[in-house]
């Protein structure tokens, strides 16, 4: 019973039927560590009326032998920028603060279909224009990693070790929130968004399986955009196959959304487990091994190339020649479409409006001005120049054909043979919130993306799996990169991949004391891929 | 936001506004919203009637003048081009905004098949290339009435492109002679109509409407002069003209003040303009942030736009999902050239009339059920139709479909007048009396009131006999030659026979008897 916390979502779900707890008790375990860890800055809001509601629910329907599935009863989050009915939506910014959408995204509403248990909106960059979930209005959110047994141990033994309250380190983002609430064990799976790997960059710091699916399997209707051409709903929870039941929740056409696709997708996605992996081509894209990457990460990546060779997989390098073009492409596009997606946000009709009243103009440049911060105003700025008549065709245009460029380089690599690549999916693990913010936004953004954006240029399914502990005992996550649509193939290896590296589980024990209790019983594996 | 619109051509634009409270409130010029479903469409009519200031003098160059239009018209359909909120005139402001009108964060346009299907059947009707991949792309302004910052139209890869509408122009003496002209149409584009801004000028307030179902029909029009054999000349765009006749005056004030400009030494600035069309001249619009730069970028949440024929549609297409051109032409109605050939050649016409018979909305119908039921030669019913009952329409402004008579009763009333039961001037008295909508049908009214024609000699003669006894002066004088006098008794007897007798056969009568 106590130990139900740390169990994955599929084994929770288990427990739901065999009556072991109920979604009530559920419910009310998680919003205690909720309060409990609410200095993690994890969540914006915190839907405890709304989730004890559904909790009953739930609770009624387990008892009447009809339970709606897997997620019933399952505490969820959701990343404070998926629209949801009569709960305040605000992206981390200013100009959304107050703002009640009048419905529900999507896959909000899916989830709440299959009868999941909603927690609350989580943390995330402004408009989820980051890669630290530092730039929020709300404040930056804290990677539940700074406070583990793993990391504290490590920490003692370093001399130079600075002050343990500044010390803390930042999740990754833009969809730090939810990381952080799912790595926290509050919830059992959140909705992050990923545009440029907003998913995958914090599951890889919070030691998370992060899921970004094929662009048009999953509803963005809903969904407050950063760039509509490569945002899409993405999956952070503890396990493979917890990510792949969330995906069958939530893939499938919308006719919301005109950019979803009507072919037929294998669903539910049950994995697979495979016994072996000899009929697999994996790809290394050799442009991926960068000076900036840390030893550590690189050595973990070739250990897994190695691993996946040992048990017969045939692995090949492979080229993405565009790869470096990818950020500075991805920077004019992404404003581009900022500059128009935000145009909005004037203070009219919703969210912020200022006091100036001399003239429509000047209200909207005041709102505007007091609305949003510097990177989004940095964003808009950027993204209005591109479209100028003038500069449209060196700019915009340009952009999108190296995007093609980008895109079709994916294309060769899968058509040469290769099933899914492996790749870094950070440069390194989680730093210190001190170090990060020496650089600005933009340039760590440029920096923190550079193995997951080209994958939402070509709008490929990718995942990050957590696979062991650096040095310093944080989480170190890889990406697998896998064809349009084949998220099933693609999450079948990743699994396979998570069963050999037996990442360990998060010990918060120091941190919450019956969380001690909680966890106690979950072993820690050995990290078979330890250096 | 509201209707549908197509757009021929061009852009336009909106009158603006500023909802700002204690400050000042300007209306600028805006551009062009649509959010309703709406069709664009550009056509540049490159006419080249010749310009001259009062009389040419000699050795004066002349002008030629060249004008594009760019026309707004709303698609009549259900629902708003990119959201399910329905689409009615004159509904309570803002009762029929979705979320997506709204522009609420988060929400995503999803194409109106009814509108495509509109914009096609359009593009067919005016012979043009349809594009069986179109694009949309968003154009950035701020604006109130334009709630998402940026207006869904088709700039780069529109609908429909390269057509031509042949029309006829009255001219001659009577303004009988009908000239053939033809236009050339740029392209059509569906585009999303902006909300509409209501000023309150005393409150400095500005409401904003987003139903935007609102003007049908808005043409924008593009004016350059320059003279024969030089180059096109700067041209300028007057703007939200919302009839033809405003259109036409706009039109031709404008071209006149350019050229007196240009004439005076002065030079023409490429800027809009507005019409006043209450004193009949443009002025310029004066927009202070100079020219908008509308940022124009693909609308990244809808895919292209693409339609398929008979060759390239994929076997075992859902036909809910897929748009087929050749199936659209098929139920394209014949188109108002074609008819008006047809009837020239069907009832020998003249032309003009058929022009007449196809302007007024279901006149064309009514005109056919009368042809339908009637003994009558084709001249006379078109005689009936396009004077006496339209004449009766006009002047009480009903519409054809408001007529107390019916295409049967005018076909009846026809009948008896071909089979001479009745004389002509007392047709048009049946024709009076069933305007009064008193459900009697010609023959009651005519045997009510006694106006069968008098087909009895005997009693006509009695009755000429009467008359002259009646008036021996009138007899005195046409026994002594007087031309008048005849008709004047003609008068008299028809008279006295409530118009139903034949004058032909009461002269002959008279001129018998006085003989």
């Amino acid at each position: 019973m106590r130990t139900m916390l740390g169990r994955t979502l599929r084994e929770v779900s288990a427990a739901l039927k065999q009556g072991q707890i109920t979604p009530t008790e559920l419910c009310q375990k998680c919003l205690s560590l909720i309060k409990k860890t609410k200095f993690l800055n994890a969540y914006i809001t915190v839907s405890e009326e709304v989730a004890l509601k559904q909790a009953e629910e739930s609770e009624k329907r387990y008892k009447n032998g009809q339970s709606l599935g897997d997620l019933d009863g399952i505490p969820v989050a959701v990343k404070d920028n998926f629209s949801t009915s009569g709960i305040e939506t605000t992206c981390a910014s200013n100009m959304l603060k107050g703002y009640i959408p009048p419905y529900n995204a999507t896959v909000v509403q899916k989830l709440l279909d299959q009868g999941a248990l909603l927690m609350g909106k989580t943390n995330l960059d402004e408009f989820a224009m980051g890669s630290g979930s530092t730039d929020g209005v709300f404040g930056p959110v804290k990677n539940p990693w700074s406070y583990s047994k793993q990391y504290r141990e490590k920490r003692k033994q370093n001399p130079h070790s600075k002050n343990e309250d500044s010390d803390w380190l930042i999740t990754g983002g833009s969809s730090g929130g939810s990381a952080a609430a799912v790595s926290a064990f509050t919830c059992y799976a959140a909705l992050g968004s990923d545009t440029g790997g907003s998913t995958r960059n914090p599951a890889a710091h919070c030691g998370l399986v992060g899921f970004k699916p094929s662009y048009g399997l999953v509803s963005r209707h809903g969904l407050i955009p950063l760039v509509n051409s490569m945002d899409v709903p993405g999956i952070l929870t503890r396990c493979v196959d917890d990510a792949a039941i969330v995906l069958g929740a939530l893939a499938g056409p919308d006719p919301k959304d005109s950019t979803t696709v009507h072919d037929p997708i294998n669903k539910p996605f049950m994995l697979p487990s495979l016994a072996d992996v000899s009929k697999l081509c994996i790809g290394i894209p050799k442009e991926y091994l960068v000076p900036e990457l840390s030893s550590e990460v690189q050595s973990l990546w070739s250990k897994a190339a190695d691993l996946f060779e040992s048990e017969g997989a045939k692995v090949l390098e492979v080229s993405l020649p565009h790869t470096s073009y990818s950020i500075v492409c991805y920077h004019v596009l992404c404003t581009s479409e900022v500059a128009s997606n935000m145009a909005r946000f004037d203070g009219l009709q919703y969210g912020h409006r200022c006091d100036i009243d001399v003239s429509t103009e000047a209200m909207y440049a005041a709102t505007r001005r007091e609305g949003f911060n510097d990177v989004v105003r940095g964003r808009i700025l950027s993204g209005n120049f591109f479209l100028l008549k003038e500069n449209y065709e060196n700019y915009f245009v340009k952009a999108q054909k190296v995007r093609r460029l980008i895109a079709n380089d994916f294309v060769n690599a899968f058509n040469s043979g290769v099933d899914v690549l492996l790749t870094p999916t950070t440069l390194s693990e989680a730093v210190p919130y001190l170090e990060f913010i020496k650089e600005d936004n933009r340039t760590r953004s440029a920096q923190d993306d550079i193995f997951t954006q080209a994958v939402n240029m070509a709008g490929l399914p990718a995942v990050s799996i957590p696979v062991a502990l650096s040095n310093q005992g944080l989480p170190i996550g890889l990406q697998f990169i896998g064809r349009a649509f084949c998220d099933q193939q693609l999450l079948t290896v990743a699994k396979w991949f998570e069963k050999q590296v037996q990442f360990p589980v998060i010990q918060l024990q120091e941190l919450m004391d019956d969380c001690s209790a909680v966890l106690e019983n979950e072993k820690l594996a050995s990290v078979s891929l330890k250096q | 936001m509201a209707a549908p619109m197509l757009r021929w051509v061009g852009r336009g634009r909106r009158w603006t506004f500023a909802r700002v409270d204690g400050g000042s409130c300007h209306r600028r010029g805006a551009p062009t919203g649509s959010t309703s479903n709406r069709i664009r469409e550009q056509s540049s009519v490159a006419q080249q009637p010749l310009y001259t200031t009062q009389k040419p003098r000699k050795g004066e160059h002349k002008w030629a003048a060249v004008v594009g239009l760019e026309i707004h018209a709303q698609i009549s359909s259900n629902s708003k081009l990119f959201s399910g909120s329905q689409v009615r005139f004159s509904a309570p402001p803002n009762s029929l905004v979705s979320f997506f009108d709204a522009s609420l964060p988060g929400t995503l346009p999803v194409l109106n098949r009814r509108c495509v299907e509109a914009a096609v059947m359009t593009g067919l009707a005016l012979n043009c290339h349809i594009n069986k991949k179109s694009l949309f792309d968003r154009k950035h302004y701020f604006y109130a009435d334009l709630p998402a910052g940026y207006q869904i139209t088709q700039q780069r890869l529109p609908i429909a492109v390269n057509g031509s509408l042949t029309y006829g122009v009255c001219a001659g003496k009577k303004q009988s002679q009908v000239i053939p002209k033809t236009v050339r149409i740029k392209q059509i584009q569906l585009e999303q109509d902006s909300g509409k801004s209501l000023h309150d000028d005393l409150r400095s307030q500005t409401l904003i409407d987003l139903n935007r179902a609102e003007g049908q029909l808005r043409v924008d029009a593009n004016i350059s002069v320059h003279h024969p054999g030089e180059p096109l000349g700067v041209r300028t765009e007057v703007k939200n003209l919302n009839s033809i006749r405003f259109l036409a005056k706009a039109i031709d004030y404008e071209i006149q003040r350019q050229i007196d400009e240009l004439e005076n030494g002065g030079e023409i600035l490429n800027e809009t303009r507005s019409f006043h069309h209450q004193l009949g001249y443009t002025m310029s619009m004066r927009d202070k942030e100079g020219k908008q730069d509308y940022r124009f970028m693909p609308e990244p949440n809808l895919p292209p736009l693409v339609l398929y024929d008979a060759t390239s549609l994929p076997a075992g297409a859902d036909p809910q999902q897929v748009i087929n051109i050749d199936q659209i032409r098929e139920t394209l109605p014949e188109l108002p050239s074609v008819t008006r050939e047809r009837l020239v050649q069907q009832y020998g016409m003249l032309l003009e009339h058929s022009f007449t018979l196809l302007n007024e909305v279901g006149l064309l119908e009514f005109f056919q059920n009368v042809i339908k039921e009637t003994r009558a030669e084709p001249k006379k019913v078109t005689s009936w139709v396009l004077n006496t009952f339209l004449g009766y329409l006009k002047q009480q402004n009903l519409a054809v479909s408001e007529s107390p008579v019916t295409p049967s009763a005018l076909a009846e009333l026809l009948d008896l007048l071909d089979s001479r039961a009745i004389s002509s001037a007392a047709a048009k008295q049946v024709f009076e009396e069933l305007w009064k909508r008193e459900g009697k049908t010609p023959g009651q009214i005519v045997s009510e009131k006694q106006l069968e024609l008098m087909e009895d000699r005997g009693a006509l003669e009695q009755l000429c006999h009467s008359v002259m006894e009646a008036h021996p002066q009138v007899v005195m004088d046409l026994k002594e030659g007087n031309p008048r006098a005849i008709n004047k008794l003609i008068g008299l007897v028809r008279k006295a026979t409530q118009s139903r007798a034949d004058p032909a056969m009461i002269k002959e009568i008279l001129e018998k008897l006085s003989s």
